[in-house]
C-alpha cells in the first residue's frame, strides 16, 4: 500500500470525508432554499408592479382614451428602468412600446408568464422577462412586463457562490482530514512499529506516550500496563521451568536411585517392598509439588469469572484455624483466631482456603518455637479491604529475605533441613494476586507477620447487597 | 462389585481391571467413549469409572448422556485436570465424584466402594449410626458410647458421621476434607490423622477392642472390633 493509499484508508480521513460531504449537502440546500426564496420574493414585486400600472394605465385608457394612453405608455418607454410595454392593435400593429411584439400570444389572463423578449431595435438578442396581456375594451392589447435579467444575474452570484464556496470547503476539509490522518497514522505507525518489535521478541520495548492525554495516550498507557504483565508471567514462567529443572531434578534423581537399588540383585523380598514403599512416598512428593506447581500456575494466570464466587473470607479462616488447632495443640502451640463476621470476597474459596493453610503450616513449621509459642490468625476489614493475617513468634524473616521468599522453590538457609517445597509463599502470592489483592511479610517484633490483603465486596445490607450474595 | 471402567490407556485400564479383581470385583474395561457409553446404558453395573479425556465421545458428555437416559449408575470422574474448576464441571455433568491424576489405588477403591454403598445402601438417610456400642443419633446431636454420652465438638461429630456412615468401609484422609471439611486440596501434614486421634481418644478410650482403626496406607475405617 503506498504511503497517500495508507493515508486515505485511515479513520481520520474518512470521517473527515463523511463530515464533508454531509456539510456540502448541508450547505447546497441551505443556499438553494435561499436562492428560491429570493426569487419569490422578486417576482412578488413584480407582480404588484404591474398590477399597479394596469391598475393605471386602463385608467388613463378610461379617461382619455387610446391618445391618453399611447401618451402614458410613450413616457414610461422613455423612463429608465426594466418595465416592458407594448400597445398594439388588435391586428398587431405596433402602436407604442419598447419591445418587439413577441412570436407568441400570451393569453390574457391575470397570470404573469416567464419568457422571453427582444428589446426595440435589438431584434434576435433575447432577454427574460415576466409579462402579462391586458386585453382593453375596442381589440388593443397592452403588454406590460418587466426584465428580470438581474435575477438571472443574482441566481448566477449565488450558484458561483455556492460552487466557490463548496469548492473551498472540500479543499480545507480534505487538506484538514489528511493533516488530522496524518498525525494519527504517524502515531499509529510508531505504536505498529514497537508493536512489531515488541513481537520480534524486545519485550522491554514500550509505546510511546504523547503526554496529550488523548484517547491514543489511555490506549498506549493500557497497552504498557498489559505488556508490564505479560512480561511479568513470561520470567515468571521462565524462572518456574529454570526452576523446575532445577528442584525436581534432585527428587527424581533420588526416586531413580532407590528403583536401581531396589532392582540390584542380591535384595531380599523385604528390601524390595522397603525400597518400593520409598519409590512410591518419593513420587507422591513429587506430585505433590506438581500439584502445587500447576495451582500457583493456574492462580497466576487469573481465574475465569464464572468460577469466582462470592464468599466470608471469615468463615474460611475460622475453617482452617479449626482444622489446625489440634495439630498446633500436640505440637505445644497456642492458635488464637480473631475474625471478624461477614468479610464477604469475590474469588475461590478453595484456593484460599489452600493459601491460608500454607500460612498457617509455614507458622507451625518455622514460627512454632520459643518458650510461649503462640500463632495468631486474625482476619478484618481494614477499608475497603479484607486483611487475613497470621502472625508467629518465631525468628521471622530479615527484612533482604522477604521479598524474595515469595519466589518459587526459595527456601532460605536454615529452612532447608525442613521438608517442604518452597512453594507455600509463592502459591499464597499467586492467590492473593488472583484476588486483585496482595500479600506482604511484616515483622511481627519478633516474628513474623503474612498479611492476605483481598478487596473486600460491599457489605451493604441492601437487596442488591443480598441478591449478589444469594 | 461390578465395575465398568472406561479408560483410553491400555496400560492404566489393565492396572485397575487387575487391581479390582484382586479385590475380589468384576471389573470390565471399555477403550473408548462410545463404547463406554453403549455398555453403561446396558449392563448392570455398581460403579463407573470414567476417564475425562476419552476418543469418541468424551467423558463428561458420556456420563450427561446416560443420566438424560435415565440411567443412575455412579460414576466417578477420573481426571489429569485437578482444578476445582475442573471438579466443579464434572460434578455438574453428573459425576459423583471426582479424582485427579495420579491418584493412589486405594484411594479409588475406598471412594468407589463408597459410590458402590450409595447404591446397595438403604433408601433414605438413616437417622441413627450403630457400630458396636457406639451409636450416633443425627436428629439429637448425640453420641453414646453404651450408656455414656460423649460430647463431641461439631466438626468431631461431622467427621464421625462420615465414618458411621461408610463404616466396615475404607475412608480416605482426602474423603474426610471433602466430606467434613468440604475443601479438596491436599492436606499438607497430618492435619486429618490429628482430628482422628482426638476423636479416638473420646470414643476409643479404655477399649480392647478399638472401634477406629488405621488403614496403613488408604485411610481409616470403623467397624465393631469385637467381631
Amino acid at each position: 500500500m503506498t504511503a497517500l493509499g495508507k493515508l486515505f484508508r485511515t479513520t481520520a480521513f474518512k470521517l473527515s470525508i463523511a463530515y464533508l460531504v454531509l456539510f456540502s449537502i448541508g450547505a447546497g440546500l441551505v443556499l438553494a432554499r435561499v436562492g428560491a426564496r429570493v426569487k419569490e420574493v422578486l417576482d412578488e414585486q413584480i407582480e404588484q408592479t404591474v398590477e399597479a400600472e394596469i391598475r393605471a394605465l386602463s385608467e388613463q385608457y378610461a379617461q382619455g382614451g387610446l391618445r391618453q394612453l399611447g401618451n402614458a405608455v410613450e413616457r414610461r418607454v422613455r423612463a429608465p428602468g426594466g418595465s416592458l410595454y407594448l400597445l398594439s392593435s388588435h391586428s398587431g400593429d405596433v402602436i407604442v412600446g419598447n419591445i418587439e411584439p413577441p412570436n407568441f400570444t400570451p393569453s390574457g389572463g391575470s397570470e404573469l408568464v416567464e419568457t422571453t423578449y427582444e428589446r426595440r431595435g435589438e431584434p434576435g438578442v433575447k432577454h427574460p422577462a415576466l409579462l402579462r396581456l391586458f386585453l382593453l375594451p375596442g381589440g388593443f392589447r397592452l403588454l406590460i412586463g418587466h426584465d428580470i435579467e438581474d435575477h438571472e444575474v443574482l441566481r448566477d452570484i449565488l450558484r458561483r457562490a455556492l460552487g466557490v464556496s463548496l469548492f473551498w470547503l472540500a479543499l480545507v476539509g480534505a487538506l484538514g482530514g489528511l493533516f488530522v490522518s496524518h498525525r494519527m497514522l504517524e502515531r499509529v505507525d510508531v505504536m505498529s512499529g514497537s508493536a512489531r518489535r515488541i513481537m520480534a521478541g524486545d519485550m522491554h520495548e514500550r509505546l510511546a506516550i504523547s503526554g496529550a492525554g488523548d484517547e491514543l495516550d489511555r490506549l498506549a498507557e493500557n497497552f504498557n500496563a498489559m505488556l508490564e504483565r505479560i512480561s511479568e508471567l513470561m520470567s515468571g514462567l521462565r524462572e518456574v521451568s529454570d526452576n523446575i529443572a532445577h528442584d525436581l531434578k534432585t527428587p527424581l534423581t533420588r526416586l531413580r536411585n532407590r528403583a536401581e537399588s531396589a532392582v540390584r540383585a542380591g535384595s531380599s523380598d523385604s528390601e524390595h517392598r522397603a525400597a518400593l514403599a520409598a519409590v512410591i512416598e518419593e513420587s507422591d512428593n513429587l506430585i505433590g509439588v506438581f500439584n502445587a506447581l500447576l495451582m500457583i500456575a493456574r492462580a497466576e494466570a487469573g481465574y475465569s469469572s464464572d468460577n469466582m464466587a462470592v464468599f466470608d473470607a471469615d468463615a474460611v479462616v475460622r475453617d482452617i484455624a479449626e482444622m489446625y488447632e489440634p495439630v498446633a495443640d500436640e505440637q505445644g502451640v497456642r492458635l488464637e483466631v480473631a475474625a471478624q463476621d461477614g468479610l464477604a470476597v469475590t474469588g475461590s474459596r478453595e484456593l484460599l482456603g489452600q493459601a491460608l493453610v500454607n500460612l498457617v503450616d509455614n507458622a507451625l513449621k518455622y514460627g512454632g518455637t520459643g518458650d510461649e509459642p503462640r500463632i495468631a490468625i486474625e482476619a478484618q476489614r481494614v477499608g475497603d479491604r479484607v486483611e487475613i493475617v497470621v502472625a508467629d513468634r518465631g525468628p521471622g524473616i530479615e527484612p533482604s529475605d522477604r521479598e524474595r521468599v515469595v519466589g518459587r522453590f526459595v527456601r532460605l538457609e536454615n529452612s532447608r533441613s525442613r521438608p517442604g517445597s518452597g512453594l507455600g509463599l509463592s502459591l499464597a502470592a499467586a492467590v492473593a494476586r488472583m484476588h486483585h489483592g496482595a500479600l506482604r511479610i511484616e515483622d511481627n517484633a519478633p516474628g513474623l507477620r503474612v498479611v492476605l490483603s483481598l478487596p473486600a465486596m460491599r457489605t451493604t445490607v441492601g437487596p442488591t447487597a443480598r441478591m449478589e450474595r444469594a | 462389585m461390578r465395575i465398568l471402567i472406561i479408560e483410553d490407556d491400555s496400560e492404566a485400564s489393565e492396572y485397575l481391571v487387575k487391581a479390582f479383581r484382586e479385590q475380589g470385583h468384576v471389573a470390565e474395561h471399555a477403550a473408548d467413549g462410545l463404547a463406554g457409553y453403549g455398555r453403561a446404558s446396558e449392563g448392570d453395573y455398581d460403579v463407573l469409572i470414567v476417564d475425562r479425556m476419552l476418543p469418541k465421545m468424551d467423558g463428561l458428555s458420556l456420563i450427561s448422556g446416560l443420566r438424560e437416559q435415565g440411567v443412575q449408575t455412579p460414576a466417578l470422574i477420573l481426571s489429569a485436570l485437578g482444578q476445582v474448576d475442573d471438579r466443579v464441571k464434572g460434578l455438574r455433568a453428573g459425576g459423583d465424584d471426582y479424582l485427579p491424576k495420579p491418584y493412589a489405588f486405594s484411594e479409588l477403591l475406598a471412594r468407589v466402594e463408597a459410590l458402590a454403598r450409595r447404591r446397595f445402601g438403604p433408601k433414605g438417610e438413616e437417622t441413627q449410626y450403630r457400630v458396636g456400642d457406639l451409636e450416633l443419633d443425627r436428629l439429637s446431636h448425640k453420641v453414646t458410647v453404651g450408656s455414656q454420652e460423649v460430647v463431641l465438638q461439631p466438626r468431631e461429630f461431622r467427621l464421625l458421621e462420615y465414618l458411621m456412615k461408610h463404616a466396615g468401609q475404607v475412608v480416605t484422609r482426602t474423603m474426610l476434607l471433602e466430606n467434613v471439611w468440604d475443601y479438596h486440596f491436599d492436606p499438607q501434614t497430618n492435619v486429618i490423622d490429628v482430628h482422628i486421634s482426638r476423636l479416638r481418644s473420646k470414643i476409643d478410650k479404655g477399649r480392647e477392642n478399638p472401634l477406629l482403626h488405621t488403614v496403613r496406607g488408604a485411610g481409616y475405617m470403623i467397624r465393631d472390633g469385637a467381631r
